[in-house]
């Protein structure tokens, strides 16, 4: 199983929808490559400056409902080729988290109140988590200060990121 | 124990059960449009399997951006065209013929109770209208879709809406669900089915259970079902006359999937609409909504009325009904989109379009465009649109813009005065 880590970028805001992930003008490109410089243009979001918050970021901690509305998987591939492949949150809209793991890409729900923690704990501070599947935890450290969170992924949406994907897991079972 | 309708549609269609919870179920339809296919086109040839597992189950339709607006735009309708061409897709709606998938595809009659349908968009929950477990997917679901024939989804939760009392006159099936949408909130169905029932569904024609099941996605639900009747063998007849021996036969058939009275719910609400009156969203969430009596002398710039939402017959007639032998304010443009050609002929036929542009309104042609921003009626910073779409999101129709979702009564009665206004066809 491979590793997802990196720098979190923290966005304090719940029901972060895909209009504004991607929005809909961009969504006549025809490679996945050409979203790169739009991710999150439309987040509504004080002190959130798109290209400049987003450069460093591998993974993403944020509130409840992420990735409502359009079914667009340009949200998640818009967050592919920015080389962030982890969202953490209480809770996500139900396409938008299938297309996460049809893509080989994680979205893992936390309880509310550990989310909670992390953005009082980490929020603002350059943080780092990495996932380790073996202790089923994730690994998240900023200067001194270091903290095992447990996690859990399903069966089916960890045979799914290894096969790297629905399409290869469809096309091999079915 | 008892079966809601979604569990007997699943049951019905169950290909595997890959692990505890998740279910891949076969597919009677995969309906594709030119924003969300053409990337999976584009993997399947790649992958050097460039080939579908039924052309008569694929639905092909160019609706978001039609006429292209410019040369990306231009390709995608052409690798989806020579797609279909490619794939022996009889069912392909270009230009001319081509209207907003979740219209012009019911209208067709490809939609019937039972079936298991996905779509590479959001509001493929439209289609549940008919009783059938219709799914908005992204792209790798609609690849494997098109691929093999099937989809994987959690074992679907019902939760089941009952809508009581009595709809006063000119409050509409996109008050309601707006109204609903309001009181649960925008991740109030998330993985869950809702059922919509009770006695108001049941007097719907099923261009207003197109509208309930529509937003249903607003909530987070995976699909809105109304249970099959009479008023949808009624639709359906013409197209399965030559199936069933009589309209009764049918009727039975498709009572199929209808829930069982002892059937388990996740959740039931008894949502009674006798005191309901016209309402509209404010803010940039659909579960922000209130009564259109608190937000009188809101200023717009722009009307619309159109999209998947509110872009039928039914739709176009009530607000003909408002505008008749009245003018637009000055400062509004006012945009009419019917849904189909179909919708547009009888339109033209019935004097309504004449109405629309006596009243000053542009009528385009069948497409999404303005709905998402994408065409034919962006706004610019600043502007504020009354829109009979589903979606208010920030910046979804232009950069900086805000729309408000009501009912074509309110938007067309919005568009005289040039503020948000009840129409006079809701007397409180």
């Amino acid at each position: 199983m491979k590793t997802f880590s990196g720098t979190a970028l923290f966005l304090d805001r719940a029901d972060i929808n895909t209009d504004e992930i991607i929005p809909a003008k961009y969504l006549t490109e025809n490679t996945k490559e050409a979203l790169a410089p739009f991710l999150l243009e439309d987040l509504k979001l004080e002190g959130f400056t798109p290209g400049e918050n987003i450069r460093d970021a591998s993974v993403i901690v944020t509130r409840e409902n992420f990735g409502c509305g359009s079914s667009r998987e340009h949200a998640p591939w818009a967050l592919e080729v920015n080389d962030i492949n982890l969202v953490i949150a209480p809770s996500f809209a139900r396409i938008f988290r299938q297309n996460m793991f049809n893509c080989g890409m994680m979205a893992v729900e936390l309880p509310a109140e550990t989310i909670d923690q992390l953005f009082s704990r980490f929020a603002g501070r350059p943080t780092t988590i990495t996932t380790d599947f073996d202790k089923a935890t994730l690994a998240i450290t900023a200067g001194d200060v270091s903290e095992a969170v447990p996690f859990t992924i399903s069966p089916f949406d960890r045979s799914l990121v290894e096969a790297g994907g629905w399409v290869d897991y469809a096309d091999t079972n079915y | 124990m008892g079966q809601t309708i979604a569990e007997k549609i699943f049951d019905a269609h169950r290909v595997d059960r890959p692990a505890a919870g998740i279910e891949v179920i076969a597919l009677d339809a995969v309906f594709c449009h030119e924003i969300t296919t053409p990337i999976a086109i584009n993997d399947l040839v790649a992958r050097g399997k460039d080939r579908v597992c039924d052309p008569e189950k694929i639905k092909v339709v160019i609706d978001h951006v039609t006429p292209a607006k410019d040369s990306k735009t231009a390709l995608q309708g052409k690798t989806l065209r020579e797609w279909a061409r490619r794939q022996g897709i009889g069912d392909f709606f270009d230009i001319g013929r081509n209207g907003v998938c979740h219209a012009i595809f019911p209208e067709k009659g490809f939609v019937r109770p039972g079936y298991t349908i996905i779509m590479g968009d959001s509001h493929t929950c439209t289609h549940g209208a008919f009783g059938a477990f219709a799914a908005g997917v992204g792209t790798t679901d609609l690849e494997v879709g098109i691929l093999k024939g099937v989809c994987a989804f959690k074992t679907p939760q019902t939760m089941r809406i009952d809508i009581t009392g009595e709809l006063p006159q000119g409050v509409y099936a996109k008050d309601v669900i707006l109204a609903v949408i309001g009181k649960i909130g925008m991740d109030g169905a998330t993985n869950r089915v809702i059922e919509f029932t009770g006695p108001v569904v049941d007097a719907m024609s099923m261009e207003a259970r197109m509208t309930l099941c529509n937003m249903a996605i607003e909530a987070g639900g995976t699909c809105g079902i109304c249970r099959p009747d009479q008023t949808t063998v009624d639709y359906l007849w013409p197209f399965i006359s030559d199936l069933y021996t009589d309209k009764a036969a049918a009727l039975q058939e498709f009572q199929r999937f209808t829930a069982d009275e002892d059937a388990v719910y996740a959740e039931v609400i008894d949502f009674n609409v006798d005191e309901l009156e016209p309402v509209a969203t404010f803010g940039f969430k659909p579960d922000q909504v209130k009564p259109v009596s608190q937000m009188e002398n809101t200023p717009v710039d722009q009307v619309y009325i159109g999209s998947c939402t509110n872009g039928r017959l039914e739709d176009l007639q009530v607000a003909a009904a408002v505008l008749a032998g009245k003018r637009i304010d000055d400062r509004v443009r006012g945009i009419v989109s019917p849904a189909t050609p179909k919708i547009y002929r009888e339109a033209l036929a019935g004097g309504i379009i004449q109405t629309f542009m006596e009243a000053g309104f542009c009528v385009t042609n069948p497409t999404c465009g303005a709905c998402l921003g994408m065409s034919n009626g962006v706004l610019a910073d600043g502007e504020v649109c009354a829109a009979t779409t589903n979606r208010n999101f920030n910046g979804r129709m232009g950069k900086g813009g805000t729309v408000h979702l009501m009912s074509p009564a309110t938007a067309a009665a919005t568009a005289i005065t040039g503020k948000i206004t009840n129409s006079p066809l809701y007397k409180k």
